[in-house]
């Protein structure tokens, strides 16, 4: 148990962050972490002694998510509204300029296809190797690294169609 | 020195930061030379950056008490509560927070009497009616089996009335606690899902109180004493709803010898 609590404590922010930008609602985030460290807690002796911690962990964040997810989505309440969501659970930054840039990325990555969203985040917001995405994922390096460069693609461009749907139309003077 | 051609991976695994010193230099000399892709690489990583900046701070905030792991190893460690104090819990908490209404019964006539009826009712109906997976424990089919078990706890026969012809159909029962002893609750329902619980128990030494309306807010319920028997029915409806299921099941006691 000593151990498990020095691997795990200082693991648990990033697994709140991760579920949070998964499931976009604190509250239903800090369940779910529960459920995911009330099963390390249980698990712990089953967990494969080669694998890391850490990728242990985010798999079980990531499968509880996925199947909360679809649950929401069976009982039709899909994703939050997005102008409610982001700014609710999503602290705002306090300039405005950033406030805009911030709304566009969140935009962008709920129109992310849900497997490149996960590449995305697990790599580029969680800073987990490409192997150890892999690993919480269940699938080969060769498919995270054509999901992370899909997703980046994709992402630059809904932004760009976000900024350009929002520059207003310029009104020729003579 | 760097042969092997620059692969879309390495441009990814240079937006990362994640190549050996080597290959990035032969990718810092590739994006050199084509301007095109360096100014994608340089958008990905500023992609990289902005997503870190808005995500960033939900790691920085507390963790919640609720995911304290010190706290949730020593919660194994103590032995779970039974599931019927967790229910007797919830029970009380309801009565709790039905404050307004336990209020109102306790000024007029105690947590005795026919407002006592009226408020277990409830309760229970505030409990069960809502529930999704499990409002009743036995259901109509077994409609024998639940008299047989009423009647055996109440010490008394004990029928299930039938309420079909009033439009209600039995979804079942099951026993529950009062502060008066064990009551027997049936669920019934209508074609619209409008969802009636009837309580029934022990009540005084034989005799008869007239019916009692009870109204709070969106629910409503009727009490009443039949030959030292309590019958409370509630319901979220008029108390005008209530009133042909009440005289139905007052006829078919009466006539029940």
């Amino acid at each position: 148990m000593q151990l498990m609590m020095l691997l795990v404590t200082p693991l648990i922010p990033a697994l709140r962050r991760y579920a949070v930008s998964l499931l976009r609602d604190r509250s239903d985030a800090d369940d779910l972490v529960q459920d995911t460290l009330e099963l390390a807690i249980t698990r712990w002796h089953q967990r494969r002694d080669d694998g890391s911690v850490r990728s242990w962990l985010f798999a079980i964040v990531h499968n509880l998510a996925i199947s909360r997810l679809r649950q929401r989505r069976r009982r039709g309440g899909s994703h939050l509204p997005i102008d409610d969501a982001q700014e609710a659970v999503l602290a705002m930054p306090p300039r405005q300029e950033a406030g805009l840039q911030h709304r566009d990325l969140v935009r962008a990555i709920d129109a992310l296809p849900e497997d490149q969203r996960s590449v995305l985040l697990l790599v580029t917001v969680e800073g987990l190797s490409y192997a150890e995405t892999a690993e919480v994922l269940g699938i080969p390096t060769g498919t995270v690294m054509s999901r992370l460069s899909r997703a980046r693609d994709r992402m630059i461009q809904l932004m760009d169609g976000e900024a350009a749907a929002q520059r207003p139309a310029l009104r020729r003077l003579k | 020195m760097n042969e092997r051609p620059i692969s879309e991976n390495d441009l990814q695994a240079f937006v990362d930061d994640r190549l050996d010193p080597d290959r990035r230099s032969g990718v810092e000399a590739y994006l050199a030379e084509n301007p095109q892709a360096r100014a994608r690489v340089g958008r990905l990583m500023a992609l990289g950056s902005d997503l870190r900046a808005v995500f960033a701070p939900i790691a920085a905030e507390p963790v919640p008490p609720q995911l304290d792991l010190a706290r949730l190893v020593a919660a194994r460690r103590r032995p779970r509560v039974p599931a019927w104090q967790a229910m007797a819990a919830a029970l009380f908490m309801t009565v709790g927070g039905l404050g307004g209404w336990v209020a109102r019964g306790s000024m007029q006539e105690g947590t005795s009497g026919i407002s006592a009826l009226a408020q277990e009712a409830k309760a229970n109906y505030v409990v069960y009616a809502p529930d999704r997976s499990r409002p009743i424990e036995l259901a109509a089919t077994d409609r024998d089996e639940i008299a047989h078990w009423f009647s055996d706890r109440l010490k008394r026969p004990v029928g299930v009335p039938d309420l079909s012809e009033a439009g209600y159909h039995l979804l079942g029962g099951r026993l529950v606690a009062t502060a008066h002893g064990p009551a027997g609750m049936l669920m019934y329902d209508d074609k619209q899902g409008t969802r009636v619980v009837m309580l029934i128990r022990s009540y005084g030494d034989g005799g008869d109180v007239p019916m009692v309306d009870h109204i709070y807010g969106s629910i409503a319920g009727c009490a009443w004493v039949q030959r030292g028997l309590g019958y409370s029915l509630v319901a979220a409806a008029d108390p005008e709803v209530l009133h042909p299921l009440v005289r139905e099941i007052r006829r078919r006691e009466a006539g029940a010898t």
